[in-house]
């Protein structure tokens, strides 16, 4: 399908465009930008004037619930919430039930998402077989059934000595292994530690939880050489040693998600099951570390974490509700935001979406890796065009996620969010369209 | 953000259910512990009822065994007249798999007008608060290491009885606190009273120092947290923390922090020792201390049921 994009304000952070232009797909590719040829006939117009046209979002984590929790979540509801969110590519965990630890299961999954044309999927395989932390999986046949790396979603490896091979093993094959880094034994908690959890009474997680499992993932990357990508971080601590690690010149990359960068512990209020998050939200000297690290680039992507929980599993006292939160469809919102509260103009902002988790996903995207994340001629047509002026009420009926809780919901916060997706193209066919 | 707003309180800022004595208003506590005054006497008469709750269901709803708690409630909710069901839950409907909110909307649909809420995890009363009928009066009697108000509470009105003024008073809360829902519930009372000098006093396993966030001085000495008190409140070492990481032996809590004679000789000549009970004899507490001259243990109990009559009168008086 031909389809041109006119007038929009044309923002590619890769390449630092930003200019008002075209842009005119054809067969799946980006043909031009600019002015489209003369001869140019597009069965489809869409009239971006006032709004940014930009690469499609690319999410670094979400669970889509399937196989195994789909009350609660579908591949089909959730990645139509994706592209909802402008979002064209989205990494999923692998702690679905079972595992994503079998060549068949990522296969199926992979399948059924290309068949929904929503969104692209890029499954992370388990690192260790049922993510027990014993057996390693079948990473290379895992990642020719198209994992993208492999990872123990929130089920730390408690023996080191596992670890040790796993990063070996998986260094032998280029993989990326991404680790959560939370230590197995001072990790149980449901709030930080501080101030607000001493208060109410609710188990708290040390901040050690974070820095000892991140020495110990440094010092193995420091044997191994392997690339590790550490996942949502959540510490000022955390943050510092990531920033080390970097200076050193190892490889290791990272992400914070859109949780943890706008919300502190104190936002818990009185027991509001909704800010029960994984990893649990920290106090406000954390969050600043953690948008000024995101603004640096010691942070590599910002992630939605979208992890649709339904009603019943967050009716409950905080301590036994369900930790996580539907997010696909306010990431881009909430970008915005911390980019506007940062002053740091629409490039910088976007990247933290687009372009740089790409270069986080590196090879594991194959031949998508040249031009996902970007807007370039003759690359993928994966786009996505949203009016940053306007402002969007997050409610339960705004959302096309079968999960309804977030901590951005409107009843609680009385706070609207910048920004509104209105189209998303992927591979130059329409994914989504707002009313 | 608006779910801050303080759920035990109407618009007007009157208490519609008991959950906290954290954010509980001066005045209203004050209210309580004097309308408890007035009830004290009720208890002395041939005839111990009055008719406050008449024709009213109180349901305790007890997730979590307590006899003794259990008990003073309904005590406390006769002598108002009301009528009062027990339910243990633990042992029955969530036994079952029925959910909280279920089992909280079945006992709405039998029209209850107060549930008296025990449950193991901290936050549970707001929940039930907020998912309950406008009418409804919630009234925690225990959730988790969160908050004991009413022990918190009576504890208030055992320190005013014997004491008389908050304002110059020195208070050691001893044992085992960062587990403790009767600590917390102590500490926001007596800061919100005006207490000068609050010492949290144990190991530093039981009494992290994050602790002082609360507004009380942490301590790991016995001698110098009890050195001149007024007032000792010991707490409860639950048995499954007598021994494992967090302490190794009941022999050695009682010989680094149990109360003694020798020990409670540090404490001002006239001080009150105060537990919320059940005591641990010689383990927190030794006997002679227990039943010595000092102790006020017992008074605490009646105290108990009266500040309890006080808080169900008052609530039921409110709307939503």
């Amino acid at each position: 399908m031909r389809i041109l994009i006119t007038d929009g304000r044309v923002v590619d952070p890769a390449s630092g465009r930003d200019e008002r232009a075209d842009v005119a797909i054809d067969a799946g590719r980006i043909v031009a930008i600019g002015r489209a040829a003369p001869d140019f006939e597009p069965a489809r117009r869409i009239d971006a004037s006032g709004c940014i046209v930009m690469p499609g979002l690319v999410d670094l984590a979400a669970r889509l619930r399937e196989p195994g929790r789909e009350h609660e979540g579908m591949l089909e509801s959730e990645l139509k919430a994706a592209a909802a969110g402008g979002i064209t590519s989205l990494v999923c965990l692998p702690d679905t039930e079972p595992p994503l630890d079998e060549p068949g299961l990522v296969e199926m999954l992979k399948f059924r998402a290309r068949k929904m044309s929503s969104c692209r999927l890029f499954p992370l395989g388990a690192l260790t077989r049922g993510l027990e932390g014993e057996v390693l999986t079948e990473m290379a046949k895992l990642s020719e059934a198209g994992c993208v790396g492999f990872s123990q979603a929130d089920r730390p490896v408690r023996d080191t000595m596992v670890m040790l091979r796993a990063m070996q093993y998986a260094a032998t094959f280029g993989h990326t292994v991404w680790l959560r880094p939370q230590d197995g034994w001072l990790g149980k908690g449901v709030a930080a530690s501080g101030a607000v959890a001493t208060r109410l009474g609710l188990s708290s997680v040390p901040v050690a939880a974070e820095t000892v499992a991140l020495h110990t993932i440094i010092e193995l990357v420091r044997a191994t050489g392997a690339r590790v990508h550490l996942c949502r971080l959540s510490s000022s601590a955390g943050v510092a040693l990531v920033r080390a690690a970097k200076a050193e010149g190892l490889p290791v990359t990272a992400d914070v998600s859109v949780h943890s960068l706008h919300l502190t512990d104190d936002d818990i209020g009185y027991f509001n099951a909704d800010m029960r998050l994984t990893p649990p939200l920290r106090q406000g000297a954390d969050r600043d570390a953690l948008r000024a690290a995101l603004a640096d680039g010691t942070i590599d992507a910002l992630v939605s974490d979208h992890n649709p929980v339904d009603d019943d599993a967050k009716n409950l006292p905080f301590a036994e509700a369900e930790p996580g939160a539907s997010a696909v469809e306010l990431l881009l919102s909430l970008a915005l935001k911390w980019g506007q509260e940062m002053g740091l103009g629409l490039p910088r902002t976007l990247a933290r979406v687009t372009s740089d988790p790409v270069r986080v996903l590196g090879a594991g995207l194959g031949p998508l890796s040249a031009s996902a994340g970007r807007l370039v001629e003759g690359g993928v047509a994966d786009i996505c065009v949203a009016d940053p002026a306007a402002t969007w009420q997050v409610t339960r009926e705004a959302l096309t996620s079968q999960g309804k809780h977030t901590p951005f919901d409107f009843a609680a916060s009385g706070t609207a969010l910048p920004g509104r997706v209105r189209a998303t193209v992927l591979a130059g066919g329409m994914s989504f369209e707002a009313r | 953000m608006l779910s801050r707003h303080n759920p035990q309180l109407n618009a007007n800022g009157e208490l519609i259910h008991l959950l906290s004595i954290d954010g509980l208003p001066r005045d209203v506590m004050t209210h309580i512990l004097d309308t408890a005054g007035t009830f004290l006497s009720v208890n002395d008469r041939e005839v111990k009822k009055v008719p406050l709750l008449r024709g009213k269901s109180v349901f305790n709803l007890f997730f979590e065994n307590s006899t003794r708690t259990r008990t003073t409630f309904e005590i406390a909710a006769k002598r108002l007249s009301a009528d009062v069901i027990n339910l243990d839950i633990a042992r029955s409907s969530t036994a079952k798999g029925e959910s909280l909110l279920d089992t909280i909307a079945n006992l709405s649909a039998m029209h209850a007008d107060m549930f008296v809420v025990r449950h193991s995890e901290s936050g549970a009363p707001y929940l039930i608060a907020r998912h309950c009928a406008p009418h409804v009066h919630v009234v925690n009697a225990g959730d988790g290491r969160h908050a004991h108000p009413t022990q918190g509470l009576l504890d208030m009105y055992a320190i005013r009885h014997y004491k008389r003024d908050f304002a110059q008073l020195s208070v050691a809360i001893v044992g085992d606190i960062v587990h403790s829902r009767v600590a917390r519930s102590d500490i926001h009372a007596l800061t919100t009273l005006g207490v000068p000098d609050i010492r949290a006093v144990g190991p530093r396993t039981l009494v992290p120092g994050d602790l002082g966030e609360m507004g009380v001085r942490v301590c790991h000495d016995m001698g110098e947290g009890i050195r001149g008190a007024d007032v000792i409140i010991m707490l409860r070492l639950q048995n499954e923390r007598m021994s494992g990481a967090m302490l190794p032996s009941a022999g050695e809590f009682s010989k680094t922090f149990g109360l003694t004679p020798a020990k409670l000789a540090l404490a001002k000549a006239d001080a009150i020792v105060m537990h919320p009970g059940p005591i641990n004899r010689g383990v927190e507490i030794d006997s002679s201390v227990a039943d010595g001259s000092h102790s006020v243990i017992l008074p605490q109990v009646t105290f108990g049921i009266a500040v309890r009559m006080a808080v169900m009168s008052i609530i039921a008086g409110n709307e939503a």
